[in-house]
C-alpha cells in the first residue's frame, strides 16, 4: 500500500459535485486512486457510487470540482478508461470475437495482430471456443466474461466496473470474482469496482470506499490488508466484514434519520 | 448447430409439445386439399352458376393455356417489375429520410408534420392524381407503388432510432468510438431490425397498391388480367389472376424473410 501511495494518483478527484437538475447526486467528493490498485465503491442505492464511476468514465459531468485521469481533466469517455456494465452491453449484432476486437479495430489493429489479441483475451476469460457465437447464445456469466475481455483487449489504463456481477446468481458471482482477481493479478490494471455487496468488496478490494446518500458523498475509506489469495470463510475476512458493516450501518441509520431532520 | 426457434418443437400454451415440422406440413396439405375438394364439390354438384364459380379444372386449363402462349408470363413479369421498381424507390428514399429524421431533431421537426398530414390518405386515393400528373404509362404506377411503400418503411426506420440502447452507445464510447463510428456500428445496427420490419410492411402495401393501380388503368399485369376477365365474363381468368397474385405475394414476402434471416443472423440463433 505504502509504495503505491508514494506514486502519483492515476485518478485524482477534488471537491467533486454532480447535480442532476434539482437532485444533488454527489457532494464534495475527494478521492485518489493509485496505479494498479483495486478500489471498491460500496454503499446503499442512491449514494451516488454509479454517478462517481460515470464521472470518471466521462459519461456525466461535474457541476463543481475537478476530476483528472493521468493528470488530464476528464471531459469525455475515452479508451484509457475501459467500462464493464451490469447489463453487459455486448453488441448483439457482433459475434463474441467481433465484440472483443471492436476497440482494437477502432485503433486500426488489423489481420493477425487483431486475431492474436482476441485469442489472448478470450483465452484469459476461458471462452476461446465461443469466439464465433453471438452474445444471445451465451449465459449471463459468459456474457460478462466477454464484456471483461472486450474492455481489457482495448488496453485501458483503468478498468471501471459498474456492479458487473449484480445480475448473476451467487455461485456464478463468486466464480467470476475469482476470475477477475486472477485477471487483475496478471494484467495489473487499475480497477474501480462499484458494488452494494459488502462481501464482494471485502473479497476484491485493496481499499473500500464507503459512500452515504442524500447527498451522495464519501463516508469513509478503509484499507483492506487481507493477503491474497483471500479466503472467503476465514476469521480475518469476517473481522474486516464486521468492521466495514459497522461503518455501513451508521451510514444507513443516518440516511433514514435524515428526512426528518431536514 | 443452434436450433431455429420457429422449427423447434416448442410447447403450446397448455404445455403439450407443439407440432413437429413434418406434422405441420401434413396438416397444411390436408387443409389446402380440403378447400380444393370443397370447391370441386360445389362446382360438380352445380350448386353455384358455372359462370360465377368455375370448376378447378377450368382454372387449371386457363392456366395451361396462358402459360403455353406466354401471356401469363408477360402479365406476371410486368406486375413483378412494377412492384419491385416501386419498392426499390421507396426503400431508397424512405430509409435515408428516416435516418435523417431519426438522427436530427430539426429534420424530424420539419418533415414529420408533412408525413403525418399525408400518411392517413390511402395511396389508392392518390391514383387519379398520379395518372393526371405522370400519365397512364409505367411511371405513374411505379410512383404510386413507391408512395404506398414509402410510409411504412419511413415510420419504422424512425422508430428504430428510438430503440438504441444508451448503454451500447456508452460501451462504444468507452472503447474509443467516434460519433460517426457509433452511428455506423451501434445506432444503425440497432435500427436494422426495424428497417427490415418496415420493408416487409412496405412490400405488403406496394402489392395492394399495384393491384389497385392495375385494376383502374392498365393494359397488362395481373390486375389487368382480373379486370379483363370481368369484362369478358371469364371467371376462370379472374381466379387465375387472383391465384397468381397470391403466389407472387407469398414468394416476395418469403424472399424478404430470407434477406432478413441473412441480414439479422444474430437474431435467429437460439441458446
Amino acid at each position: 500500500m505504502h509504495e503505491a501511495r508514494s506514486r502519483d494518483a492515476i485518478i485524482r478527484i477534488r471537491d467533486l459535485s454532480v447535480q442532476y437538475e434539482r437532485f444533488r447526486a454527489l457532494e464534495d467528493v475527494a478521492l485518489d486512486v493509485y496505479e494498479g490498485e483495486f478500489v471498491c465503491l460500496l454503499g446503499p442505492s442512491g449514494c451516488g457510487k454509479t454517478t462517481l464511476l460515470n464521472a470518471i468514465a466521462g459519461f456525466v459531468f461535474p457541476s463543481a470540482g475537478t476530476l483528472s485521469v493521468n493528470g488530464k481533466p476528464v471531459r469525455a469517455p475515452g479508451p484509457d478508461r475501459g467500462m464493464v456494465f451490469q447489463e453487459y452491453a455486448l453488441f448483439p449484432w457482433f459475434t463474441v470475437e467481433q465484440n472483443v476486437q471492436y476497440g482494437p479495430r477502432l485503433r486500426g489493429v488489423r489481420g493477425e495482430d487483431l486475431r492474436a489479441l482476441s485469442r489472448h483475451y478470450l483465452g484469459l476469460v476461458r471462452l476461446s471456443e465461443f469466439a464465433g457465437r453471438y452474445p444471445n447464445q451465451l449465459s449471463g456469466g459468459m456474457r460478462q466474461r466477454v464484456a471483461i475481455a472486450r474492455a481489457l483487449a482495448n488496453h485501458p489504463a483503468i478498468l471501471l466496473l459498474d456492479e458487473p456481477f449484480g445480475a448473476l446468481d451467487a455461485l456464478t458471482r463468486e466464480a467470476l470474482q475469482d476470475e477477475l482477481v486472477t485477471i487483475w493479478e496478471k494484467e495489473r490494471r487499475t480497477c474501480v469496482f462499484v458494488t452494494h455487496s459488502l462481501a464482494e468488496a471485502v473479497y476484491l478490494a485493496d481499499r473500500v470506499v464507503v459512500m452515504a446518500s442524500a447527498p451522495g458523498r464519501i463516508q469513509a475509506v478503509l484499507n483492506n490488508p487481507l493477503p491474497r489469495p483471500r479466503e472467503r470463510a476465514s476469521a480475518p475476512f469476517f473481522d474486516l466484514y464486521r468492521t466495514i458493516d459497522g461503518v455501513l450501518r451508521t451510514v444507513l441509520t443516518h440516511a433514514e434519520a435524515r428526512p426528518s431532520t431536514h | 448447430m443452434p436450433i431455429r426457434a420457429d422449427t423447434a418443437n416448442a410447447r403450446d400454451v397448455f404445455g403439450a409439445v407443439a407440432l413437429t415440422k413434418r406434422r405441420r406440413n401434413l396438416l397444411a396439405l390436408v387443409s389446402i386439399a380440403g378447400l380444393l375438394m370443397l370447391w370441386w364439390l360445389v362446382t360438380a354438384l352445380a350448386w353455384v352458376d358455372k359462370v360465377l364459380l368455375p370448376a378447378p379444372a377450368e382454372v387449371l386449363s386457363a392456366f395451361m393455356r396462358s402459360a403455353s402462349d406466354g401471356s401469363l408470363a408477360k402479365h406476371v413479369g410486368i406486375s413483378l417489375l412494377r412492384v419491385v421498381e416501386g419498392f426499390a424507390i421507396a426503400l431508397a428514399v424512405a430509409v435515408p429520410i428516416g435516418i435523417l429524421m431519426g438522427s436530427f431533431a430539426i429534420a424530424r421537426g420539419l418533415i414529420e408534420p408533412v408525413v403525418e398530414l399525408l400518411r392517413p390518405i390511402p395511396p389508392i386515393a392518390v391514383i387519379p392524381l398520379a395518372i393526371l400528373w405522370f400519365g397512364i404509362e409505367e411511371l405513374s404506377k411505379v410512383l404510386i407503388i413507391a408512395y404506398g411503400a414509402f410510409f411504412p418503411i419511413l415510420v419504422n426506420t424512425i422508430a428504430g432510432f428510438h430503440e438504441v440502447d444508451r448503454t451500447h452507445i456508452r460501451a462504444a464510447q468507452a472503447l474509443g468510438a467516434s460519433r460517426l463510428q457509433i452511428f455506423r456500428d451501434v445506432v444503425l445496427r440497432s435500427a436494422y431490425p426495424f428497417i427490415v420490419v418496415g420493408a416487409r410492411l412496405g412490400m405488403g402495401m406496394a402489392f395492394i397498391v399495384l393491384v389497385a393501380a392495375e385494376l383502374i388503368a392498365s393494359d397488362a399485369g395481373l390486375g389487368y388480367l382480373i379486370n379483363d376477365g370481368r369484362y369478358n365474363f371469364h371467371t376462370d381468368q379472374i381466379f387465375l389472376g387472383m391465384a397468381c397474385i397470391g403466389v407472387l405475394g407469398f414468394l416476395l414476402n418469403r424472399a424478404l424473410l430470407e434477406a432478413e434471416r441473412h441480414l439479422l443472423k444474430w437474431k435467429y440463433v437460439g441458446q
